[in-house]
């Protein structure tokens, strides 16, 4: 697992961490992006990542540890030494300068005489050249966006850094951004690290997402891979919406768990399970609301065999288009999600109705039960907020 | 009743004007006794127009040459207060260090000081240290207690700025000092113009602690007060007129350029 | 083509760096203070410790003076200058009363119902400054002349009477009485008072007042509860920038006044540049300092020195 070769725009932090008196922002921690990738940072805010990004970036001196681009360990570099340009949140565009200016600022700097038409050329790519001769204050957020890329860009980094690029647009301009990001990155190839609290974001635009929670990594990987199996309850809960019951280990049956939860029985595959699968012991069995399927209590038998089911009453049901959102209590768990397609309705899934959940247990994964049931499912609300 | 009505929904308005004829009643006086031709040496009595004192504005012996004094000690003054007062205010704002808050107070001090005070013992070092009184002493004195007021300027100014732009210069291969000439002095200009403006008025009509520590040398200011007790020529109204109208014209200029500005590029 | 290793769980901290990392510019703020610093230090502070040196001296110009730690010198200077001291705190107070009484409408006019006046009205209210506030002071002089249009309305108006009687002015005279001095400070302070009230006038959201209407609030209600309370700042800073040199001036005693209106500034004033007695005049500009800061202190204590300085 060793990137030798065309190693020149790798990232490699080796026990990089920061403290500012007592307390810890990042503890030591290994991470190597390859060349070419997009790499997210995702967590709430207070969880290390921007200060991690800073740290690339040479605007946080590390307690520990060393940076490396490529073959060079350039920790000790400050930034305006570093091949690597930063994309502010908020954009930090120079007030005072007009749009041409701010592009051509770092060219300038490294002393390249003939700027005009690189940053022409830049402009375009961005679709700004009309706007070369404005302020910053007289273009949208959008624009000033599109301005903070192509200041970066124009500079050929090795590695672009993104804090929280898009957290001033709304929702609309963000999608659209997205995607317009995902095509500059693909068409200049170069890596890209991208920090945000949003994990839409992060999942829809990067290849590899980096969890953080409280300083440290929790977990790391592909984005579908992340959703579909969680290691433990903040990236389950941080990630999307998951149910997660407390249940018990009953038995082991070849590849499979069988555990009990109330009165009923769950099925859990071994190797979806991180938590320790002795008999007797606690495991949070979870599931995503869209992998549920209901049907009503009256027609049960129609449910195939083999699959996990749980009975409930229905709370309370959102119509939102595409979906229907159901929250039903059960005895085994209060207040399951499940989030049903459109496509027949059964008329009988109201309030009050008396209903089966099930699944496959394909679908289920288990965590340890000694984790906080409950992390991560706030700070998705505190930032959207 | 209506008028009543009319009265009370006003009344801050026509408070608030009353105040502002207050402030600007003297202002007038001073302008129409410039035209004014006295008997004896007092131009406290409006006799008959004239324009005499402003066709010769300089023919009171002494005044133009007061008036140069005290031009040239308020573009040092304002000079010296402002570099020293800036780079305290970038101090203050940009970094951490021991002793803030004493520095804060030694900045806080001299505003809250009677000028008399501050007058009477720097008067006191001067005596002691065989100091010669005149420019150098009334100078020094100036860019002292102008200090803080430009300190307070620029400081509000860095503080409305946004560190990240500074970041982003050093990002975009500005090494400290290119920052600081190319992003963090031109944001800060504004705050900077404003604790210059304030250092120059400051110093110009200064007249406690420049009577005290002056010596012999007669700045604008002093020579008012010697002709108040001497015999008041009509030219001193003249240049009070002039400087005003210049101040006047010269704010308006620019406000009338920085609308267009915007204006234009909008 | 990711490939990614994953951070350890970091059972034990890292071993710490073996050397600090090296700040940068650690020492800058220091050297920016410096120059700045130095010269409040040398004529600033190191006057004032002079000064205090010197009000406990004793001796003469022809001999020399030599510190005795002759504190009568205070006693004396109180005991003989008290009314000039009672004075001074009288007529500032006045002054400094009827500049929040001027001030606060203006700039609340300046703040809230200038509309595209509001630069004007800035422009109107500071301009004056460039021409020399002793020449505006003269023109009190003129203003207020015996017999001129102000003197003659008031007497007509039978207010004289009335000032006459508690002792602000004399006779159907307004120069050189306690009402033309306390007018002329409060003149030459009022933009002082204006303009961190303005200020903080400037910063309260124009929205409060209608959500205070819409409590149903009425608009004195409004003022009382919302308005005046978050302008306090702008009082507080206002009138300390008005007390303070109010209390230390001497020209418009000296101008509008008389001998009867002698503040302790015309005392410094002339014990320093005539009388030639040091002493006196430092252990008399020593106890205004003194009562200055005490005042400055008290007044600290509820506001904060940030938000003055």
């Amino acid at each position: 697992m060793k990137t030798t070769n065309d190693s020149g725009g790798d990232v490699r932090l080796t026990g990089i961490g920061k403290t500012y008196g007592s307390f810890t922002a990042v503890h030591p921690l290994d991470l190597t992006v390859p060349q070419g990738s997009f790499f997210a940072l995702l967590g709430a805010s207070g969880c290390g990542k921007t200060t991690t990004l800073r740290m690339i970036a040479g605007l946080e001196e590390p307690t520990t540890g060393t940076v490396h681009l490529g073959d060079q360990d350039v920790t000790r570099l400050p930034p305006y030494k570093r091949p690597v340009n930063t994309v502010f949140q908020s954009y930090a565009l120079f007030p005072h300068l007009d749009i041409f200016e701010n592009v051509a600022f770092g060219l300038r700097r490294r002393g390249i005489k003939s700027v005009k038409k690189q940053v022409e050329d830049m402009l375009e790519l961005v679709q700004l050249g009309e706007q070369a001769r404005k302020k910053p204050h007289q273009l949208s957020g959008g624009q000033q966006q599109r301005v903070a890329v192509a200041r970066a860009l124009i500079n050929h980094p090795k590695v672009l850094l993104l804090d929280e690029p898009l957290g001033a647009l709304d929702l609309k301009l963000r999608r659209q951004m997205q995607l317009e990001l995902k095509r500059i990155q693909t068409e200049v190839g170069i890596t890209f690290v991208h920090v945000t609290h949003d994990q839409e974001e992060a999942m829809t635009m990067a290849d590899t997402v980096a969890v953080m929670n409280a300083g440290r990594v929790e977990q790391l990987g592909a984005p579908a891979d992340l959703y579909e199996n969680p290691r433990s309850t903040f990236v389950a809960n941080f990630l999307g919406t998951s149910n997660l019951i407390q249940a018990e280990v009953d038995t082991r049956s070849g590849d499979d768990i069988v555990l009990r939860a109330g009165g009923g029985k769950l099925v859990l595959p071994a190797a979806r399970c991180t938590a320790p699968t002795a008999a007797g012991g606690k495991v949070l069995v979870g599931v995503r609301p869209e992998k549920i399927a209901l049907t009503h209590a009256d027609d049960a038998g129609s449910i195939p065999e083999g699959r996990n089911r749980i009975t409930g009453t229905i709370a309370d049901a959102s119509f939102i288009g595409v979906s229907t959102q159901y929250v039903v209590d059960s005895a085994v768990c209060p207040e399951l999600a499940v989030y049903a397609q459109n496509v027949e309705r059964d008329g009988r899934l109201v309030p009050g109705a008396e209903v089966v959940l099930h699944w496959s247990p394909a679908h289920t994964f288990g965590l340890d039960a000694d984790q906080d049931i409950d992390a991560g499912v706030g700070s998705v609300e505190e930032e959207a907020a | 009743m209506p008028v009543v009505t009319w009265l009370k929904r006003r009344l801050v308005v026509i408070a608030g004007l009353i105040t502002l004829g207050y402030l600007l009643l003297p202002n007038v006086v001073v302008t129409v006794f410039s035209f004014n031709k006295p008997k004896g040496r007092f131009n406290y009595e409006w006799q008959q127009f004239s324009t005499d004192a402003w066709q010769d504005p300089c023919g009171v012996s002494g005044l133009c040459g007061s008036l140069s004094i005290s031009l040239q000690i308020a573009l040092w003054a304002t000079i010296g207060a402002t570099a020293l007062g800036s780079m305290i205010a970038f101090a203050l704002v940009r970094y951490r260090f021991r002793a803030r808050g004493a520095v804060n107070s030694m900045i806080f001090l001299p505003m809250a000081m009677p000028e008399v005070v501050m007058a009477a013992s720097l008067l006191t070092l001067f005596l002691n240290l065989g100091a010669r009184l005149g420019f150098w002493t009334i100078l020094i004195a100036h860019i002292m207690f102008c200090l803080s007021f430009v300190v307070v300027a620029v400081k509000a100014r860095v503080m409305s700025m946004d560190p990240r732009l500074e970041e982003a210069a050093r990002d975009l291969y500005a090494g400290p000092l290119q920052t600081f000439l190319r992003v963090t002095l031109p944001i800060a200009a504004p705050g900077i113009a404003a604790g210059a403006l304030l250092a120059f008025a400051l110093s110009f009509d200064d007249f406690i602690i420049t009577n005290f520590n002056a010596g012999s040398t007669v700045t604008f200011p002093m020579f008012v007060w010697g002709s108040a007790q001497r015999g008041t020529p009509v030219q001193i109204n003249v240049i009070g007129t002039a400087m005003f109208l210049v101040a006047v014209l010269l704010v308006l200029t620019a406000m009338v350029i920085s609308n267009r500005r915007t204006k234009r590029k909008a | 083509m990711s490939t990614l290793t994953e951070a350890p769980p970091p059972l034990t901290p890292a071993a710490p760096a073996k050397k600090p990392p090296r700040r940068r510019g650690r020492w800058t703020p220091y050297w920016l203070l410096l120059p700045g610093l130095l010269w409040l230090v040398v004529f600033f502070a190191l006057p004032m410790i002079y000064q205090a040196s010197t009000s406990v001296q004793t001796g003469s110009l022809e001999q020399g003076y030599k510190v005795t730690w002759h504190f009568a010198t205070y006693w004396n200077a109180l005991g003989d200058y008290w009314p000039q001291a009672l004075r001074s705190v009288l007529y500032a107070a006045a002054a400094t009363v009827l500049c929040l009484l001027l001030g606060y409408p203006l700039a609340y006019l300046i703040a809230f119902r200038a509309g595209r006046w509001r630069n004007l009205i800035m422009i109107l209210v500071i301009a004056p400054f460039f021409t020399s506030f002793l020449i505006r002071t003269l023109a009190w002089k003129t203003i207020l002349a015996d017999g001129g249009p102000v003197v003659g309305a008031l007497n007509t108006l039978h207010v004289l009477d009335v000032t006459d009687w508690l002792g602000w002015t004399a006779g159907d005279r307004v120069l050189a009485t306690p009402l033309a001095v306390v007018c002329g400070l409060t003149y030459n302070f009022l933009p002082f008072m204006i303009l961190p009230l303005y200020t903080s006038l400037e910063r309260i959201d124009g929205r409060l007042h209608e959500a205070a209407g819409d409590l149903y609030a009425k608009p004195s209600t409004t003022f009382r509860k919302v308005t005046f309370p978050l302008s306090m700042p702008g009082v507080v800073s206002g009138t300390l920038l008005t007390f303070i040199p109010a209390s230390g001036d001497y020209v418009n005693a000296e101008l509008l006044g008389s001998t009867d209106t002698r503040m302790i500034g015309n005392v410094i004033q002339t014990q320093f540049l005539r009388v030639l007695d040091y002493p006196t005049a430092a252990a008399l500009s020593f106890i205004l300092m003194a009562a200055i800061l005490l005042m400055v202190t008290f007044y600290i204590r509820r506001s904060g020195t940030e938000d003055l300085v």
